[in-house]
């Protein structure tokens, strides 16, 4: 056994939360304790460089290409071929290294320590993704990163810290796309923070399709300058407990930010997304749209917390969150958050759950399609305005694809 | 074709139809009248197979079969069709996946082979150009964004797609103007044919003046209470429901 030569890491010496905290009330960690866990980092990414990758990837697009493996940037199997100078993309210590001035004027600059999970992250990473689009630049396909985590033989914690950083007029388009080796229970555990520079564009999306005997958990925090736009789209599929905290600040005027989130779980997997729009200056937008899908004895739990500070007037500010609930036992927890002090502004929230509608299926079915095609149709028409929002045409079908998949369901597709 | 005898159902446990008798035999146009709350809808939609319905008595055979155990799905593909008085927006996915799956489904069911995309298409060009679509709306989602007239101008080309032989039309002139009310007409006129037969529920006489009926009747509470040729439409339009309850009423009495 090689567990002797590593370094096992015990959750417990960290103050993770428990359900008697009002944030992680219907989100129970204990399970994720009761492992130790080996550093990603110790492990090396060696055996991986004859994996074949390619399935991993979205497809029928260009992209610049990264690999982490269990949170360490494996450069050999990354392809940036043709990235414009002065981008960099590259992992963070490299970063650090080279661009050390830099780094440090972002680096845990945006994003504080709210919990343990973040204490681990904070002490123990090492590594992570590092975007920086100067001034000016916009990045002419998307970034598609492959997160690949796990072990066939140790627990493993990876535990990427990911900084994107995008000057003035700069735009960039980033796929986190998470996939896991089938094996040993682990943790992923990450931090990304997000810079957004007047006038910039940043779109982040995240796609989780870890395997199902492990426990995902991120934090994002995005700072935006003035005029800027931050668009992120999340998408879960795998997991046995995912936890997602995505905050942004606009601590500028005319900024925008849209979140996007469409959940899926089955089975005994627990979704919890926790979002965080802190509205700090006047004459901004912000817009929220989450939709879960839950079958089996899956548990889902959305926190959308909006906060309207008193300078920032004229702000407004939109929260949707919609689950369906395709079996008895699966369960939606909800819950919307504003606190608005400034007196001229334009605030909404609205939450519904419920099953799919009896009418439309009848419908469907009154053209002779049949009930589980019919079921598909629906859960397919009510994801659709979330999908809808990916800007990148060829990405949409393929998470349509993966909708059906996970919840192993007849697959509808226009053609 | 269609033989209902003494049908009664339930919704939520009330009783909306109290034993309805009809015979329609291929070649016919019925409809059906009746003030708000007689069961006319509700009748559409037992024969189509609605589950939130519950037949409590009473038999309904189409050609020959035994309906009331079969899913609506079976039932579509035996042969019956109908048009939704509000028909469902279902977004992402396009009225051609829609139709598509729905005309293989119905072809498969009748041991037929799936139709190429070829024919789908040409099928579709010839049944869309009848009813003077855009053919554009063939990549947008299913009556997402459609207005009223369109939603039910899209009902009557799934009807043409699917060619059934009993097309039960629940309220398809309500909400449409007098160009939309001749378009639709003039698709459910294209339908018929002596091997089909058309169920008109309607409210107003106005539909039967462009899709003229061989049978009228009159259904209040549940019951139909006055059949006869087309002229009765007309009667009714002049007279009002009332001057039939008073009628029935009197016939009760004596």
């Amino acid at each position: 056994m090689g567990n002797d030569l590593l370094n096992m890491i015990e959750l417990r010496d960290f103050n993770l939360p428990t359900t008697k905290n009002e944030d992680w009330k219907y989100t129970n960690v204990a399970p994720i304790m009761k492992n130790n866990y080996v550093l990603g980092a110790s492990l090396g990414y060696e055996n991986h460089l004859s994996t074949v990758l390619h399935d991993f990837f979205f497809q029928d697009f260009d992209y610049y290409k990264v690999v982490f493996i269990n949170g360490i940037f494996a450069g050999e199997l990354s392809d940036l071929t043709g990235l414009e100078s002065g981008i960099i993309v590259d992992s963070l210590s490299n970063f650090q290294k080279n661009n050390s001035e830099l780094l440090s004027r972002h680096l845990n600059k945006y994003s504080t320590i709210d919990n343990g999970f973040n204490e681990i992250n904070n002490s123990l990473s090492s590594n992570g993704l590092v975007v920086f689009v100067p001034k000016g630049k916009v990045v002419d396909k998307p970034i598609q990163v492959l997160y690949l985590n796990g072990d066939k033989t140790e627990n493993v914690l990876s535990v990427p810290k990911n900084l994107i950083i995008a000057e003035e007029n700069a735009q960039v388009s980033i796929i986190a796309n998470y996939h896991g080796i089938e094996g040993k229970e682990y943790l992923t555990n990450i931090v990304t923070e997000v810079y957004a520079g007047k006038n910039s564009i940043v779109d982040l999306y995240k796609i989780q399709s870890e395997e199902e005997n492990s426990y995902h958990i991120e934090k994002v925090q995005a700072y935006q300058e003035a005029n800027s736009l931050f668009n992120h789209y999340n998408f879960t599929f795998g997991g046995s407990i995912t936890r997602n905290d995505i905050n942004t600040c606009l601590n500028d005027e005319n900024i925008e930010s849209h979140f996007y989130g469409l959940y899926l779980a089955h089975k005994k997997q627990h979704v919890d997304n926790h979002t965080y729009v802190d509205h700090a200056k006047p004459n901004c937008m912000s817009n929220e749209l989450y939709k879960g899908i839950l079958d089996g004895e899956s548990r889902g739990v959305f926190n959308g917390k909006i906060m309207v500070r008193r300078d920032a007037q004229k702000t407004n500010a939109y929260q949707s969150n919609k689950a369906v609930l395709l079996s008895k036992s699966a369960v939606i927890d909800t819950k919307p958050q504003l606190e608005i002090f400034a007196d001229d502004v334009k605030c909404s929230h609205g939450a519904a759950v419920g099953q799919l509608d009896e009418n439309s299926e009848f419908y469907i079915k009154s053209r002779g399609i049949p009930q589980d095609i019919a079921k598909s149709m629906l859960i397919r028409a009510f994801a659709a305005d979330v999908i809808e929002k990916i800007k990148i045409d060829e990405l949409r079908e393929q998470i349509n694809h993966l909708v059906f998949e996970h919840l192993n369901r007849v697959e509808v597709k226009n053609n | 074709m269609l033989v209902i005898k003494n049908l009664k159902a339930n919704v939520e446990g009330k009783e909306i139809l109290k034993g309805i008798n009809l015979e329609i035999k291929a070649g016919e146009v019925h409809a059906i009248m009746g003030p708000n709350g007689s069961g006319k809808s509700t009748l559409a939609n037992v024969l189509a197979g609605h589950g939130g319905y519950e037949v409590t008595d009473g038999e309904i055979y189409f050609e020959g079969k035994e309906l009331v155990e079969l899913a609506p799905e079976d039932r579509a593909r035996e042969g019956i069709f109908l048009a939704f008085q509000y028909p469902i927006e279902i977004p992402g996915i396009s009225n051609a996946t829609f139709l598509k799956t729905a005309l293989n489904e119905v072809r498969k069911y009748n041991g037929k082979p799936e139709a190429t995309p070829k024919e789908f298409m040409e099928l579709l060009r010839e049944k869309s150009g009848v009813l003077g679509m855009d053919p554009q709306f063939i990549s947008r989602s299913v009556n997402v964004g459609f207005s009223g007239g369109e939603k039910k101008r899209n009902e009557i080309l799934q009807m043409l797609m699917l060619q059934p032989k009993l097309a039960l039309l629940d309220e398809t002139d309500s909400g449409l103007d007098i160009d939309a009310l001749k378009i639709v007409s003039s698709g459910v006129n294209v339908f018929k044919n002596n091997d089909n037969a058309v169920l008109l529920v309607t409210h107003y006489q106005r539909l039967l003046d462009y899709i003229v009926p061989d049978y009228v009747h009159v259904l209040s509470k549940g019951r139909i209470i006055k059949s006869g040729g087309k002229e009765l439409a007309l009667e009714l339009e002049e007279k009002g429901y009332d001057w039939i309850k008073n009628d029935e009423l009197i016939e009760e009495n004596v």
